[in-house]
């Protein structure tokens, strides 16, 4: 099992390697076939362990590769960590991975740079998988900055494009904006437990907190930022500071704003990174460490506000996105926002349960996007789309289904429903059963955003496939179905969006949840929310349903019965148009409150500080004077030097004479 | 092996170069390629011998190893050497940039390269020498000497403004060192020996400690350097030749944190405590200031040099934040700078060979026809950055871990450093190697030579291999400063203790 897990973890490494410094020499073909080659092999053994971890006898496999820091007491290693929740992402990471390699073969066909961008698209893997096996948070931090990296690199891919290489450093600069918080939240774990090491910290976190009453529960153990916290409180800080990198990652709610604009990388990459593997990091960070959020109620709270804000947030924007990618995006944004809601109100199970349905249908979403944009000749704006469906029947199919999967459709009360149904609604009405504070603030939210989700949806694909074609006719005339390379993923995700959500329930979040779990998510005694959310209102199970159907209803109208519509709205509605076209002007705001002063203090310190202030006081002022003394003086070309010898000379002479006339005294 | 002496072996192992290249003439054919063999060879040498310090040290002591010491002068100064986990590496360092350093002057120095190669070999015996002093006169003699051919390179073979840069350095360095002198006699004086073993184990009534911290201080945050008497840094990068950057930033940097280290720490433990708030302040400022001049800079080795003083600003905060985490975070820090910021001042070398231009806009579009050299680029940006994976982390984490058990404001403001690299080092690396390739003067460009990929694919492999496995450095420190630490607590509450008693 062991040599198992290296070889998963360590064949995309491999296949980097190969591709990114013999590309050249072998040529694109093979380090495509290399690479690709590599990831069949990791996602098989990938699918292996799950079956034996998730659903057998293996409980949590841990294997050692190499020490890497020890300090004091300090002491980290690189290790793999494998159990339920680690077996999932395998599964996730590895299959999508597997198909977006294979996919992009026939993408990126046209592309000059392909052994490059294999390499890159495997370094992502191997970054990912560093992150979800990581034995301790140092690890989990470099898998976390390694994806950041691949992301970078991938996003920025088409270097020429001035938006691209933006895009690309907005996207690592925001996301360093969480790291921030995240390092500081390594720190404040260290500090709390005296270990960075998963074993360590859960087996401390269970008798952590002392019991209320007793002198230990009010006494401050840390200063944090000012504030002297009790136990409980400390462990509320380091939470949140943890939770800082997760919103980073996964483009919450203010530091969302990278994500739209990462779709300036090729569509694949959307697919794999932006979709359903990276921006689920935040979410996998969250469950991790269940075991510590699960103690801090406070963080919580605040977990489900910012989850909540985001899934509404979001799909508001996406509305009245035109350009399909960003509102598949926005999408992801806002889907992020449910899994984090579920994570808030300690439904743990069904966030990554959320996280394992979203994954196969944004996959198929975004790729089948990708079979759009390939079939009309890079267009990305769906103004300039329209009645593709008899063109590219297989993708308008496809795509159909990776919508009725994200909107969730499918009969409440039954087993009968796409991937989504089961997931989003068992959010929903965990939302709405759970003890939160918040929680009724979160149901209503998140039941608005499924409306949102489904007018949004089902307008990318009115607008897309149906109706008039309003493309250049030079272009429909060159309108073409993908070659079989781009749809077999296509087809194998499309499975996963039908099944995947009836097969996995009752394992990830319903009657096998203890045995299939093992404990890798951990839930407090007093958490029953699984037993709990069977027993809301029917009304509040049909809410998403409703939702949803509203959402249709409406797209339809607007879209294909009076596509006059629309347009009308937007210019009676001027203002909110606009503020949702421009993103809430976030964007805007944040150039205005840190971009731009940023720029300005730096021109301060360097003209102002260095230049007027120190130099002037100090060594000009003092060369001037220097100057005007040895203009008087002497002339002495380049002096500064003999000056400078001389005066050390001196120095040593008089120390020297001092001390023997010292010790003869 | 303890009878040969090895670390004097490896001190004064370059002046052999120095007399061969006194005996070789420049003019003839061959003058040139001599001189540069034979300058090579010996830096070569010397890094090899210097292996040999590493292979005999023994991990587990956390005193000083091979030591040396003959009577000097009859006056109780003594030429007295040794290394322990603290300096020894930085021998190491020292020996191993020498090599890329020739390497990097290869074709650039046209003139006067006999004199030039003299310079840098007497360098390295200064540098070395700083690192294996055990007596605290002879550090001073190399402390300061190291400063003459420094300031040889910059004024000779340096930019356009040269003699200013240079003047620079000697204001500010002049006025700390006759500080540092004054501190000296004053120890002397009062512990009545100039070895610092012997220093050491002395200790220093508390309100002497304040001077004499103040009076090192004054010296070590100079060169370090601290803000706000970090401006003499940029220009003197800016000026000198790519080779002088290197060893500046590489080693002469480092001189300062190691004083901070072997003298301030340990001999003043009550006056370091007693400042350490008043260093973390200025590490914060150095770390967010000096960040965000980096960001708008236009000359991409000024660039450089502003990120090198915010980095120093985690060494100064690591070391007092005095716990292993903050000291050791500290060394690996320095040890790691010294690779990376020299590797990217190589990394300048080798287009400013192409171009003469240090300006950022007149590059663009660089990945287009030199890819190798944007993934060297690439990676050394990133380990400026601190990428987990690559050594810049290491230091980094460190030192933020430790200052956090000290203080957590410190620490937050130190951590703002994690963003603002990212911001002003992907900033420029946007603008030198991405973008379209569109000036014409770019287009004829080459990709790197055998000699550059000799000089950076070395320091591509240091840089990941201590990210990865930074254990070879934490098994050398570890014993030391685990015992400058324990002497430090002890130092502390037995003072902590009289003042109770006084009570």
């Amino acid at each position: 099992m062991d040599t198992i897990i290296k070889a998963i973890v360590f064949l995309p490494l491999i296949g980097f390697l190969i591709a990114g410094l013999g590309g050249n020499t072998i040529g694109a073909k093979a380090s495509e076939y290399v690479t690709s080659g590599f990831l069949v092999i990791a996602c098989a053994l990938s699918w292996l362990v799950f079956f034996q971890v998730a659903l057998g006898e293996e409980e949590l496999i841990k294997v050692p590769v190499l020490h890497w820091i020890q300090s004091g007491s300090f002491d980290v290693e690189w290790a793999f960590r494998v159990d339920t929740l680690t077996a999932v992402m395998f599964v996730v990471v590895n299959t999508v991975s597997m198909l977006v390699h294979i996919y992009s073969i026939g993408y990126m066909h046209h592309d000059p740079h392909r052994p490059r961008f294999f390499a890159y698209l495997s370094l992502f893997t191997f970054a990912m998988l560093m992150l979800i096996t990581a034995d301790n948070l140092l690890q989990l931090f470099f898998g976390w900055e390694g994806v950041g990296l691949a992301s970078y690199l991938l996003i920025g891919f088409w270097y020429k494009k001035a938006s691209a290489n933006a895009a690309a450093m907005k996207a690592f600069i925001v996301n360093r904006v969480g790291d921030f918080g995240f390092l500081l939240g390594i720190a404040a774990v260290f500090v709390l437990f005296g270990s960075i090491n998963f074993e360590t910290i859960f087996a401390t976190a269970a008798t952590y907190l002392p019991a209320e009453g007793t002198a230990d529960a009010a006494a401050p153990i840390i200063t944090l930022f000012g504030m002297p916290l009790d136990k409980a409180d400390a462990l509320t800080g380091a939470c949140l500071l943890l939770f800082m990198g997760a919103m980073g990652k996964s483009a919450q709610f203010l530091l969302h704003t990278w994500l739209p604009d990462a779709m300036e990388g090729p569509t694949p990459v959307s697919a794999l990174i932006h979709a359903a593997t990276m921006v689920t990091a935040g979410v996998f960070l969250v469950a991790r460490m269940s075991p510590l959020y699960e103690l801090s109620p406070d963080a919580l709270t605040v977990v489900t506000i910012v989850g909540a804000i985001t899934a509404f947030f979001a799909a508001t924007v996406g509305l009245v996105q035109n350009d399909i990618k960003r509102v598949i995006a926005y999408s992801t944004c806002s889907q992020l926002g449910y899994m984090f809601v579920a994570l808030g109100i300690g439904a743990y199970g069904a966030a990554i349960f959320h996280l394992f349905t979203h994954a196969f249908f944004k996959a198929l979403l975004f790729l089948g996007a990708g079979s759009v944009i390939h079939a009309v000749d890079g267009e990305q704006d769906m103004r300039y789309m329209g009645g593709l469906r008899t063109h590219i029947p297989v993708t308008f199919w496809m795509m159909t289904i990776g919508t009725l999967a994200l909107t969730g459709v499918g009969i409440p009360g039954t087993m009968i429903g796409f991937a989504g149904f089961f997931s989003k609604d068992a959010i929903i009405e965990s939302a709405f059963a759970s003890h939160s504070a918040v929680s009724n603030f979160a149901f209503i939210l998140l039941v608005v955003a499924a409306l949102f989700t489904s007018f949004y949806s089902w307008r990318l694909a009115f607008m897309t496939f149906f109706g008039r074609p309003r493309a250049s006719s030079d272009v429909m005339h060159h309108v073409h179905e993908s070659p079989a390379v781009m749809l077999v993923p296509l087809y194998i995700l499309a499975v996963g969006a039908i099944f995947s959500g009836f097969i996995a329930v009752e394992y990830f979040y319903g009657h096998h949840y203890e045995e299939f779990w093992q404990g890798a998510i951990f839930t407090g005694v007093e958490n029953k929310l699984i037993e709990e959310f069977h027993h809301v209102p029917l009304w509040v199970k049909w809410s998403p349903f409703v939702a949803m159907a509203l959402g249709l209803f409406t797209a339809w109208y607007m879209y294909i019965r009076r596509p006059d519509l629309p347009k009308y709205l937007a210019e009676q509605h001027r203002g909110l148009y606009q503020f949702l076209l421009n993103k809430w002007y976030f964007d805007e705001l944040y150039d205005f409150l840190f971009v731009r002063p940023a720029l300005w203090l730096g021109r301060l310190f360097w003209k102002g500080g260095d230049g007027a202030v120190i130099d002037r006081l100090g060594p000009n002022g003092l060369a001037a004077r220097v100057l005007d003394v040895t203009d008087r003086v002497v002339r002495l070309q380049t002096g500064y030097l003999y000056h400078y010898a001389f005066a050390m000379l001196l120095g040593i002479a008089a120390l020297v004479t001092w001390m023997m006339l010292g010790s003869s005294i | 092996m303890t009878d040969w002496p090895i670390l004097s072996a490896v001190t004064f192992l370059p002046l052999v170069g120095v007399a061969l290249l006194l005996l070789t003439r420049e003019d003839s054919p061959y003058g040139r390629r001599n001189i540069l063999n034979v300058s090579l060879l010996t830096t070569v040498f010397t890094f090899i011998l210097s292996l040999f310090i590493w292979a005999g040290f023994d991990y587990s002591n956390p005193g000083f190893q091979m030591q040396e010491r003959h009577d000097w002068l009859g006056t109780g100064i003594s030429y007295h050497l040794g290394v322990d986990g603290i300096s020894m590496l930085f021998v190491i360092l020292t020996t191993f940039l020498m090599p890329f350093c020739i390497l990097a002057s290869w074709t650039s120095v046209e003139k006067r390269l006999k004199e030039y190669m003299i310079a840098f070999l007497i360098l390295e015996v200064f540098m070395v020498g700083v690192f294996v002093s055990l007596d605290i006169v002879l550090f001073y003699v190399f402390f300061e000497a190291g400063l003459i051919p420094m300031f040889i390179i910059i004024g000779v073979w340096g930019g356009r403004d040269r003699v200013y840069a240079a003047y620079k350095f000697f204001l500010y360095t002049l006025l700390g060192s006759l500080l540092m002198l004054l501190a000296i006699m004053a120890m002397y004086w009062q512990a009545g020996t100039t070895s610092i073993p012997e220093l050491l184990a002395y200790s220093f009534p508390a309100q002497m400690q304040t001077w004499l911290w103040l009076a090192f201080f004054a010296s070590f945050a100079v060169k370090m350097p601290m803000w706000p008497v970090h401006t003499w840094l940029p220009d003197a990068h800016v000026q000198a030749p790519t080779a002088g950057s290197v060893i500046l930033a590489g080693i002469l940097l480092k001189l300062g944190g190691y004083g901070f280290i072997r003298f301030s720490l340990p001999m003043f433990p009550l006056a370091s405590d007693f400042f350490a708030p008043f260093v973390f302040t200025l590490s914060v400022v150095a770390i967010i200031y000096t960040s965000l001049v980096a960001l708008v800079q236009e000359d991409i080795k000024k660039l450089i040099a502003y990120s090198s003083v915010a980095h120093m600003g985690y060494v100064t905060m690591g070391i007092f934040a005095a716990n292993a985490q903050g000291v050791q975070g500290a060394l690996f820090q320095m040890l790691s700078h010294g690779i990376v910021s020299g590797a990217l001042f190589l990394c300048v070398g080798v287009v400013y060979d192409r171009l003469h231009t240090r300006d950022i806009a007149a590059y663009g579009g660089l990945v287009s026809n030199m890819p190798k050299y944007a993934v060297a680029f690439m990676i050394f940006t990133m380990a400026n950055v601190g990428l987990p994976g690559t050594s810049g982390f290491v230091g980094e984490v460190l030192t933020v871990l430790g200052v956090f058990r000290v203080n957590t404001w410190v620490a937050l403001f130190a951590a703002t450093g994690v963003i603002l690299s990212a911001a002003y080092a992907l900033w420029l690396y946007r603008r030198v190697i991405f973008g379209p390739l569109e000036k014409e003067k770019l287009k004829a460009l080459l990709d790197l030579s055998g000699r550059e990929k000799a000089i950076l694919y070395p320091l591509i492999a240091a840089t990941i291999f201590f990210g990865v496995y930074p254990m070879p450095v934490f098994e050398v420190t570890s014993a030391s400063v685990d015992a400058l630490l324990n002497n430090y607590t002890a130092a502390l509450e037995a003072a902590q203790s009289i003042a109770l008693s006084a009570n």
